[in-house]
């Protein structure tokens, strides 16, 4: 195919919508694989996928996507971090020592502003201490906008500690006794830390589903005495948020964003490499045997239709359970599994076609070999047949990938959207409407294979004129 | 007549021949494969190495061994159950053993696996999962094939028209599979409106009363059913649909409308006649192909069927459901096959007599 007639095709290509459309998807998808590759290198991408919550720890667990807020009524809460070592976030400390003596005071103060409609989903503090034999001893205490302070815990801090207040129960038990005297009835259910603390302290907290956010200025004050001159304490208060980023946060607090920018180029370079090594080595093989015939050809049927007893998925699932392989391999074992597959027959009938034609028959005339004449004349001729139904296969792998996500046997380490989506099955996602999470990787799904699809029936109607009058 | 009979006969074996040479050939791969070329029988030793040890050192019988006098006894014990389970041979010659206690049907027990009714043989295991796939896939093709028929004929009739031109357009979204047409029925209708169950078989616990069991079994059906209608109704349609224009085209029919004759005429005998053998062979060939279960779409909606049982067995590594399932569906695809190829031969005298068309 010469240049000139490529820029006709393409041209032609362009008269028709939906390939228009096509090509925009695709280059929508292209382009969010190249910015995914450019912007986090792979092994970063792994690393923040395998590791999970060991590395995203500041992000909530299970949040929606921060755009959910602009369809709600209500403004859910983003994630508060307030760190000591960091100045900006309005973290104060202070730290004083006797001028004789060892042991010094501290006190740290934590405020921040909540002004959402929700609660936070957890809250955690994290500590730091440094010293050589005797921990420092802090009270860690709760300031509520209305001027309450609730005592959260008194604690020894170790060099590297944490207080998981939501899932502290003694707070727990003593934040509902606390709510209880304040409004004269018993509450009668267990109030989680995150509520109560945040709770306007009227007969709303009555009711799980009445309890009112109380907006303003909190803090939290962290008081504490030092044992050693070299000692420190440094914390961090992470308010965890009910939306984060614009993809949300799955199960592991790990951000969305990467397994969906990931998913772009794992699926696109899947879909495309599968399906032209397929085409070729489908169109190699048929080549092959329509132009030898007798036992190859014979060969070739007797190969299709064992492949045809043979059922693909199973055989592939087994592979992949019982060698573990990652995406790559697997794409291989794809590739062995299809090469005889309904394809070659259809290419092969082409080819008897093609093999009786005059000008074959010259170049045999002129002493072209076998070789030649298969590849330099033969699979030239019947090529361009073949262009839409590789864009329309494409789809088909795509989703491959994710089938065998979903079926647990993607690759063991790399993040792509089938993986995304079989997180969310098993984690009940539907069950308990994080509808987020299964909605964004099946739209950039649906969307990648649409565009194949568009952009495959268009050329279709270019390539086979004969059929799209029909 | 006679040299006719030779051919035809002479033709089904040969097919014959094949096709069998074919089932062994697909059967003893996947032997090999579920085996992982003899991993799994190292798994087993190792497994079985084990829990001898362990039975003769905590086994206050032989506490008054010395731990010399217990490994000996252990070693003992192990050679026996190794001879036992026929595991002191090489994997090779096993595998030979394995084919054809496969192919004579003798699927042998689960390693892990039980029926509900807790039987491990796998045939009963198999047996009892194969009728769910049956009823929801047998469903699903039959009522595409239908639609789809019904549907192609009619389009074609009405070529050119807005429906066709909606079927046509329609038709890229086949490019989604059934299963992830699924998952948003179910995020639809059972997690939003609440209206249809997420999945499984029957309600729990299930319904006494026979006709109410049915009932609930139906209900369960209509979001994978109409998951796969949605994704392969229009495709299948608009194949169709060409496929019966491109017949409408010919010679033969033309000269039969110039003819005078009836429409419904010429649908049936000149467009219907040559075009539903390979219609009816593609849907046999379908459907024996469904048997074996879409794994994907019975994960997703919970169908405790054929293909549900083959991840579990292919994720437990249970060597013998995975080889007695492939067998099972190598054997009756086989013998659609065969039953079709005769089938042709009689319908087709260019087939009988051996002539090879291009």
């Amino acid at each position: 195919m010469s240049v000139r007639r490529l820029k006709e095709n393409f041209k032609q290509l362009l008269a028709y919508k939906s390939a228009v459309a096509g090509l925009c998807i695709l280059g929508f998808i292209i382009g969010l694989s190249i910015y995914a590759v450019i912007t986090i290198p792979y092994e970063e991408a792994v690393r923040a996928w395998r590791l999970g919550e060991d590395i995203s720890i500041n992000n909530p667990r299970n949040a929606a996507p921060s755009w959910i807020n602009l369809f709600l009524q209500k403004n859910l809460p983003e994630t508060i971090i307030i760190d000591t070592l960091k100045r900006e976030s309005g973290a104060r400390k202070a730290v004083v020592f006797p001028e004789t003596g060892n042991v010094g005071a501290l006190r740290i103060e934590l405020p921040f502003e909540f002004n959402y409609d929700d609660f936070p989903s957890e809250l955690n503090l994290f500590l730091t201490a440094n010293y050589s034999e005797i921990m420092p001893y802090i009270t860690i205490d709760w300031v509520k906008p209305n001027g309450e302070t609730i005592r959260l815990k008194e604690m020894v801090v170790k060099s590297s500690d944490r207080y998981y207040i939501s899932i502290d129960d003694e707070l727990t038990k003593r934040l509902r006794t606390y709510l209880s005297e304040k409004v004269g009835f018993e509450v009668p259910y267990e109030i989680p830390p995150q509520m109560a603390l945040f709770a306007v302290e009227d007969e709303s907290v009555l009711k799980p589903e009445t309890v009112q956010v109380l907006k303003g200025k909190y803090k939290m004050v962290i008081v504490g005495t030092l044992f050693e001159r070299q000692s420190n304490v440094d914390c961090r208060l992470v308010v965890y948020g009910k939306v984060f980023g614009l993809a949300g946060t799955d199960h592991l607090r790990r951000d969305l964003m990467v397994a969906l920018l990931w998913g772009a180029p794992i699926a696109v370079s899947f879909g495309v490499l599968a399906s032209i090594s397929i085409s070729f080595l489908q169109m190699i093989i048929a080549a092959v045997s329509a132009w030898y015939g007798r036992w190859a050809d014979m060969l070739l049927q007797k190969a299709t239709e064992f492949n045809m007893i043979l059922p693909f998925l199973p055989i592939l699932m087994m592979i992949a359970i019982l060698y573990r392989l990652s995406i790559w391999v697997l794409l291989v074992v794809v590739i062995v599994l299809s090469i005889f597959g309904s394809g070659v027959k259809t290419y092969r009938a082409m080819f008897l076609q093609v093999k009786e034609l005059p000008y074959i028959e010259a170049a045999q005339a002129y002493g072209a070999g076998n070789v030649r004449i298969i590849f330099r004349y033969m699979i030239p001729k019947v090529l361009p047949t073949i262009i839409p139904s590789l864009v329309l296969s494409v789809s088909g792998f795509v989703f491959l990938e994710a089938a065998l996500a979903i079926l647990g046997l993607g690759d063991p380490v790399a993040p792509t959207w089938g993986k995304i989506i079989n997180d969310a099955y098993t984690k009940g996602a539907l069950y308990q409407g994080y509808f987020y999470w299964v909605l964004e990787p099946s739209f950039l799904l649906v969307l990648t294979s649409l565009g194949f699809a568009l952009l495959g029936f268009a050329l279709d109607k270019i390539f086979n004129p004969k059929l799209s009058e029909m | 007549m006679k040299r006719e009979l030779f051919a035809f006969l002479r033709y089904s074996a040969k097919r014959a021949i094949t096709l069998i040479i074919v089932v062994i050939l697909a059967v003893y791969a996947t032997v090999i494969i579920a085996n992982m070329g003899g991993y799994v029988d190292e798994i087993i030793k190792i497994q079985t190495r084990d829990s001898i040890n362990q039975s003769v050192f905590q086994n206050p019988a032989y506490q008054h061994l010395s731990t010399e006098d217990k490994k000996k006894l252990a070693d003992e014990l192990y050679e026996k159950e190794i001879e036992a389970l026929g595991l002191n041979k090489p994997f090779i010659y096993r595998s030979v053993g394995y084919l054809f206690s496969a192919l004579s049907l003798e699927l042998g027990k689960a390693m892990y696996l039980t029926s509900d009714s807790g039987s491990k043989a796998v045939r009963a295991i198999i047996v009892e999962r194969l009728p769910t796939t049956i009823l929801l896939f047998t469903t699903i093709n039959l009522m595409l094939f239908f639609l789809s028929l019904v549907g192609g004929l009619f389009l074609s009739r009405k070529y050119g028209s807005k429906l066709d031109k909606a079927v046509v357009s329609l038709s890229p979204l086949s490019a989604i599979p059934g299963w992830f047409y699924g998952i948003f029925l179910i995020l639809i209708f059972a997690s939003w409106l609440r209206l249809l169950p997420y999945g499984g078989l029957v309600d729990v616990p299930p319904p006494q009363n026979p006709f109410d069991y049915a009932l609930s079994v139906l209900k369960h059906m209509v979001l994978p059913v109409s998951s796969w209608l949605l994704a392969y109704s229009f495709i299948q349609t608009y194949t169709k649909r060409t496929f019966f224009l491109m017949f409408s085209s010919e010679d033969y029919v033309e000269m039969a409308k110039a003819k005078g004759v009836p429409p419904r005429l010429i649908e049936r005998r000149y467009i219907l006649k040559p075009t539903l053998p390979p219609i009816i062979t593609e849907f046999a060939l379908t459907l024996i192909g469904s048997w074996m279960g879409a794994i994907v779409t019975e994960r997703v909606f919970n169908w405790p069927g054929i293909g549900t049982l083959f991840y579990q067995a292919a994720s437990f590594m249970d060597s013998p459901v995975i080889i007695g399932e492939v067998t099972i569906y190598a054997y009756l695809l086989a013998i659609t096959v065969f039953i079709l190829d005769i089938v042709y031969a009689i319908v087709d005298p260019r087939i009988r007599i051996g002539a090879t068309g291009t």
